[in-house]
């Protein structure tokens, strides 16, 4: 009986070890783009998923701006960092935007109400994409608010950073970029 | 005439209303927070305090203010935050086994009572006689000879 039930139990064991260990790879971050950046790879996008546009209608990507720079920050209106960032965001949008760049937000688990809010409250003028239950940023190995992603005019990943960024973060890595051709 | 067709008009509209208004009972933020989840902390709704989780008390408080219905309120939160918002797992990807693994579980478990149910019914009369003393060759003899006047 024992030799019966050997086979059967043991079968019942490795598929639940099997379970436990597709969960736990599965839920841990993905540190693949600060790897590359931090060694001054450019890699491309983690994804090219599109996301509703906050405020309008249709969807938009990071297709859409292709040739350009772009500075893509994750934020949300009840993260108080973000709240904290989001004048100098705004700041780097209209340098941006003069030197062939831009801004592309994505406002993250939150109501479209309270985006906007937040939205005329700091009086942002960069497009705004929504990911409404965090599964776009979570591609790009997010682990915290606000972060911003950096994409070079070939649409490559060129910077990542997953603290606030600082104005002289901002200098130091916007230039440079928005100097490449197209 | 007039009056009793306006009377039975008004118990009509009085009878319709009371049904509907039992239907569909008023939405609370009580009944539906806990089937609801905190995006950001990956928990029930009435048992989050973070950030996220108030701005979605928040949003909820609104639509039962305008009068939504429970199940409006949890479209809603659907077009706003996505299936995920709802404390149930989807049915597909790695969130199947949340409905699979109970399903096998439970028949798994059913099976193995069923075994050995099947095992104690089969077991227990081999183990009433298994204990009971051989009868000696003259009780054998006197109890046969005792069934034998019996059945005459």
């Amino acid at each position: 009986m024992r030799a019966r039930a050997y086979w059967p139990v043991s079968l019942l064991a490795a598929l639940l070890v099997g379970l436990l260990a597709y969960g736990l790879t599965t839920t841990g971050n993905d540190t693949t783009l600060d790897a590359a950046t931090a060694s001054g790879e450019r890699v491309p996008p983690p994804t090219q998923r599109t996301l509703p546009v906050l405020g309008g209608e249709g969807s938009g990507s990071l297709a859409d701006y292709k040739g350009k720079v772009v500075l893509v920050n994750v934020w949300a209106s009840w993260c108080e960092p973000c709240r904290d960032e989001l004048p100098l965001i705004e700041k780097a949008h209209r340098m941006m935007s003069a030197r062939g760049g831009t801004v592309l937000g994505i406002d993250v688990k939150e109501n479209s109400g309270a985006a906007l809010e937040a939205v005329d409250e700091f009086g942002l003028s960069f497009p705004n994409l929504r990911d409404r239950d965090g599964s776009f940023v979570r591609e790009w190995g997010q682990y915290g608010y606000p972060e911003n992603y950096v994409i070079d005019r070939q649409g490559n990943v060129a910077a990542v950073r997953r603290l606030p960024v600082t104005q002289r973060w901002l200098d130091e890595t916007l230039p440079p970029l928005l100097d490449e051709p197209s | 005439m007039m009056r009793l067709a306006l009377a039975a008009g008004l118990a009509l509209t009085l009878l319709f209303t009371a049904t509907a208004t039992a239907a569909a009972p008023r939405a609370s933020l009580t009944d539906i927070e806990d089937e609801v989840m905190c995006l950001e902390c990956g928990t029930a709704l009435n048992v989050s305090n973070s950030a996220v989780a108030d701005q979605e008390r928040e949003f909820i408080a609104q639509l039962i203010a305008q009068g939504k219905s429970k199940q409006q309120v949890k479209d809603a939160l659907v077009a706003e935050y996505g299936p995920r918002v709802l404390a149930e797992p989807s049915d597909d990807g790695f969130d199947l086994t949340a409905w699979l693994v109970p399903l096998l579980a439970g028949g798994a478990a059913l099976a193995l009572v069923a075994f050995t149910a099947r095992r104690w019914r089969r077991a227990r009369p081999a183990a009433a006689h298994a204990g009971e003393p051989a009868l000696a060759a003259d009780d054998e003899r006197r109890l046969d000879a005792e069934l034998a006047a019996f059945d005459r």
